[in-house]
This record gives structure tokens, sequence and C-alpha cells, in this order.
């Protein structure tokens, strides 16, 4: 209940602190299929940006977009100021550190346990810490998802909620100042999904985090958005608050909240 | 029958340009050292049963069939000689690296397949971390280095095969066994023959991280890039081996 307030205090407007990303006329094909056709928009400093769309309409491609992992055609994105496409590897490892990525699978390494995931990232953003060090940013992320207890479990031995809270706490042990969320409540149950939402706001507050959430979950785009864009083609369709794109007349767009 | 070939020379220009970056990024600061002791660890020590195995029954029937030959020339005695040559030059570097593509580079195409195909690989990506110096900078270094210290076991069980074969038929003396060994080998039939056991290595090495570093779909994917690892790594051992022989004749 406590948590459920917290997430209806988050629900506000984006704090306006200038652009923090922002992508311009990006174009991504592979082969003859066009994922994105010249898509253009911006995220403020500290804004939660939920992306919607259909499968296939160049969401997940946009964010590996944004973290380099995928080269974009043509067009610029700009990370803290600089162009993202044009950097070097070392460059890009400098925006990625401020980056942390919530993967729908989690990616959470198999061959290592819980600790030794959330190690792993750690000493190689900061390889000065000592490892008591270590330890206590570890046990402070695992506090912050809820398991402490599975410290020295495996990734195997966790159930979907669970590796996506470990998953969390991996992005976010770098204290990052963006967030990505592709699918955070995907393959869960609506308990679990409506738990993951409330982690979404409750770090946003404690991180004080800009977010970008891909999602299918209208749940989740309700109570984590401060501004919502819609993706059809590989551009965008139509932006605002949640009420509205709730409210839009668009007979696509509207689809979406069709049972 | 035309695009079969042209696939094969567009995978060995994968392969080449994935192994060129081996050789740029190993010169850069920051060895993964701890990663690296792991995988010699995986590679070197975990391997030692099936290699004591193969070693011993490599000797040992190579003993054995060759008795009946040698015994038609009256040549018995040059058997330990012939063998621990035999196991040395050849059969020891061939058979063992065969075993390990089997072993490890099969293991490397699917750990790291499955990997990719979870998005393990793009979650270290995404956290700075380069996969290529962790993942295949540390398991090609550990098969490098390995696969000849294995072949120096595979040797020396191999040449122990050989004596339990002699003793066998016609009891056995192991100190003068292994003076007649020992005796029989030279500086050029070991050199040459070690050299190609680092190429094995490398190539066992590095095949098995192409394969799985470039997996791509479901999880058929991963099987495919195990079976594929194996395939690619025993062919270009047998192609090495083949070169090594030539150059071996050239030269010693």
């Amino acid at each position: 209940m406590q948590t459920r307030e917290i997430i209806q205090d988050t629900h506000r407007e984006p704090a306006a602190e200038g652009v923090l990303i922002e992508f311009k006329d990006v174009y991504k094909s592979y082969g003859d299929n066009k994922v994105l056709n010249g898509i253009n928009f911006s995220i403020n400093k500290g804004e939660n940006l939920v992306i919607l769309g259909k499968s296939g309409s160049g969401k997940s491609v946009t964010v590996k977009c944004l973290v380099g992992l995928t080269k974009v055609d043509s067009g610029e994105i700009i990370v803290f100021g600089k162009d993202i496409t044009k950097l070097n590897e070392d460059g890009l490892n400098s925006v990625r550190m401020k980056i942390g990525f919530l993967f729908q699978s989690a990616a959470l390494y198999d061959s290592m346990t819980v600790r030794q995931n959330l190690v792993f990232t750690l000493q190689h953003h900061n390889k000065k810490l000592t490892e008591a060090q270590m330890e206590s940013y570890v046990m402070d992320a695992l506090k912050n998802v809820g398991l402490l207890e599975s410290i020295d479990k495996f990734p195997a031995e966790l159930s979907g909620g669970m590796k996506k809270r470990i998953g969390l706490a991996r992005a976010l042990i770098i204290q990052p100042e963006i967030m990505i969320y592709d699918e955070p409540t995907g393959g869960l149950d609506t308990i679990t999904a409506r738990e993951i939402i409330d982690l979404i706001s409750e770090i946003k507050i404690k991180y004080k985090t800009t977010s970008i959430i891909i999602t299918h979950d209208l749940t989740c785009a309700k109570y984590n958005s401060d501004r919502i864009i819609v993706l059809k083609d590989g551009v965008v369709k139509t932006e605002g608050h949640f009420r509205d794109i709730e409210n839009n007349t668009d007979e696509w767009v509207r689809s979406f909240f069709e049972k | 029958m035309e695009s079969d070939l042209k696939n094969s020379f567009l995978l060995i220009g994968s392969i080449a340009s994935f192994s060129v970056r081996f050789f740029r990024e190993i010169f850069k600061p920051g060895f993964e050292f701890k990663e690296f002791i792991r995988q010699c660890f995986a590679v070197g020590y975990r391997s030692l049963p099936l290699v004591t195995i193969t070693g011993f029954i490599m000797g040992l029937v190579l003993t054995i069939q060759s008795r009946p030959a040698m015994s038609k020339f009256g040549a018995e005695s040059w058997i330990p000689s012939m063998v621990s040559l035999s196991l040395i030059r050849e059969i020891a570097p061939v058979i063992t690296a065969l075993i390990c593509a089997g072993r490890i580079s099969s293991g490397m195409g699917a750990e790291l397949g499955s990997m990719k195909v979870t998005e393990q690989i793009d979650a270290m990506e995404v956290a700075a971390i380069n996969p290529y110096r962790y993942l295949v900078i540390t398991r090609t270094m550990a098969t490098t280095l390995m696969i000849p210290i294995l072949v120096f076991y595979a040797d020396l069980i191999g040449i122990m095969g050989g004596f339990v074969g002699i003793s066998m038929h016609s009891g056995g003396n192991l100190q003068h066994y292994f003076s007649t060994v020992f005796d029989s080998l030279e500086y050029e039939d070991i050199l040459p023959a070690t050299i190609k056991t680092f190429f094995f290595g490398f190539f066992i090495g590095i095949i098995g991280c192409y394969e799985g570093f470039n997996a791509s779909g479901g999880t058929a994917s991963v099987g495919k890039a195990a079976n594929s690892a194996v395939v690619s790594a025993s062919l270009s051992i047998f192609i090495i081996d083949m070169i090594a022989v030539q150059l071996t004749d050239l030269f010693f």
C-alpha cells in the first residue's frame, strides 16, 4: 500500500532540466526491412519515457542503438551532449558507464552467483574498490531489490521475477544516470509485475535516474511514465501523457487500450 | 555447389577477421588474468582424465598392432623407438588435439552461443565490459598454452602404454625401455611437433569462440554453434598438420 502511494506521487510532470537524450532522424534497416525510419524524439533529464509499440515497431532496436549495441545507418543520437554514433569504443564505453540496462530476460551471467554477477560489473567500473567496499555495494544493491537472501544463488535457482530484480540490482550498482528497461514486466505474473512497477518508481526517487521503459504493459506505462511515445513502422506515431494517449481518437492508437 | 564454396570462403574470411582482432586486442592493457587462470584449469586440468585414457590406449594399441609386422623383419627391438617417434611426431599431437576439439571447442561454442542468444554478451557490452577480451582472449590464450602441455602429457602416457604393450608379450625392463626411447629421440623430432601444437591450441580456442560469438537466433543456434565448432576445429587441425609436415620436411 505504501509503495502504491509512492507510485501515485511519482506520476508527475517531468523535471525540465534540459535534454539528456536526443534522437535525430535515425534510420536503421536489416536488409530490406526498414526498422527505424527517421525517428525523432528527446528525453529530458529526470524524465521517465515509456516507448509503446507493437512487435516489430522498432522499440528494442531504438534502445540498442542508444547504447551502441546496434549501429545506425544514418542520423544522430545525442547522449550527455555527445553523438554516440560517432564515438570510438572508448568514448562509447565512457557513456555506457552512466547507463544501466535491464534486459527482457535479465541476462544474468549463468556461470556466476548473484554476488559474482554484481561484483563482476562493479569491479570493471571501479578497479580501485576494495573487497570490503564491493561487498558493501553488493549488499546495498540487493537490499534495494529485497533479495539479500539470494546472494549465493545461481541464476538457474531464481524465478523470473527474482531474475529481473537481480538484473535491476546489477544495473543499479554502478549508480547510472540513465536506466533503460526492456519489457520489465514481460513474462511475469500480475503480482510480480506490480512489484517490478513499484520498484521502478522507487528507483526513480532514490537514484534520480532518467529512464526509458519499453513495454506492452499498460499498467506499467500508466504508473511509470512521465511521457509516452508510440512507435509505428519505425517513427513516432504520437506522444503525450498517458491520459492523452488513452483519449487519442486515432483507431490504431486506440487499439492498445482495447481488451 | 557454387554457394557452398562461397559460404566456405566467407567462413574462412570471417574466422581470419575474428583472429586478427585477437592480435589487436591482446596487446591492449587490462588482461583478464583471473578468467585466464580459470580457463586454463577448465581446459587443462579437466581434460586430464580423457587425455590419460586416450594417450595410454594410443601407445598400447600402436605397440600391439605393430608387433606382428616388426617381428616378420626381426625388428622387435625397434618397437620402443618406433612407438615413441610415431607418438611424439604425429599421433599424440593430432589425436589429443582432436579430442580437445571435441571437448573444448564444442564446449566453448555452446557456452558462448548460449550467452549470445540469452543477451549475456550484450549485457557485458552495455556494462562497458569488452566481451571479446573477457571471453575470447582468455579462452584462446588458455587453449594455446594448455594444448601443448596436454600433448606432452599424452606423449608420456602413450610411451607408458607402449611399455605395457611390450611387457604383455615379452616382459620388460622399464629402465631399458626408456633408455631405448630417449636414445632414438632427436631434437628435430620434438621441436616441430611442439610448435604445431600451439597452432592446434590457438585454432581450437578461436574457432570455438567464433562459432559461439556468432550464434544467432534461438536455442537451436547453440547446438549448431557447438557442432560447427567441432567440425571446423577438427578440419583446421588436419590442415595445420599437413602444412606443418611439409614445413618440417623442408627445414628439418
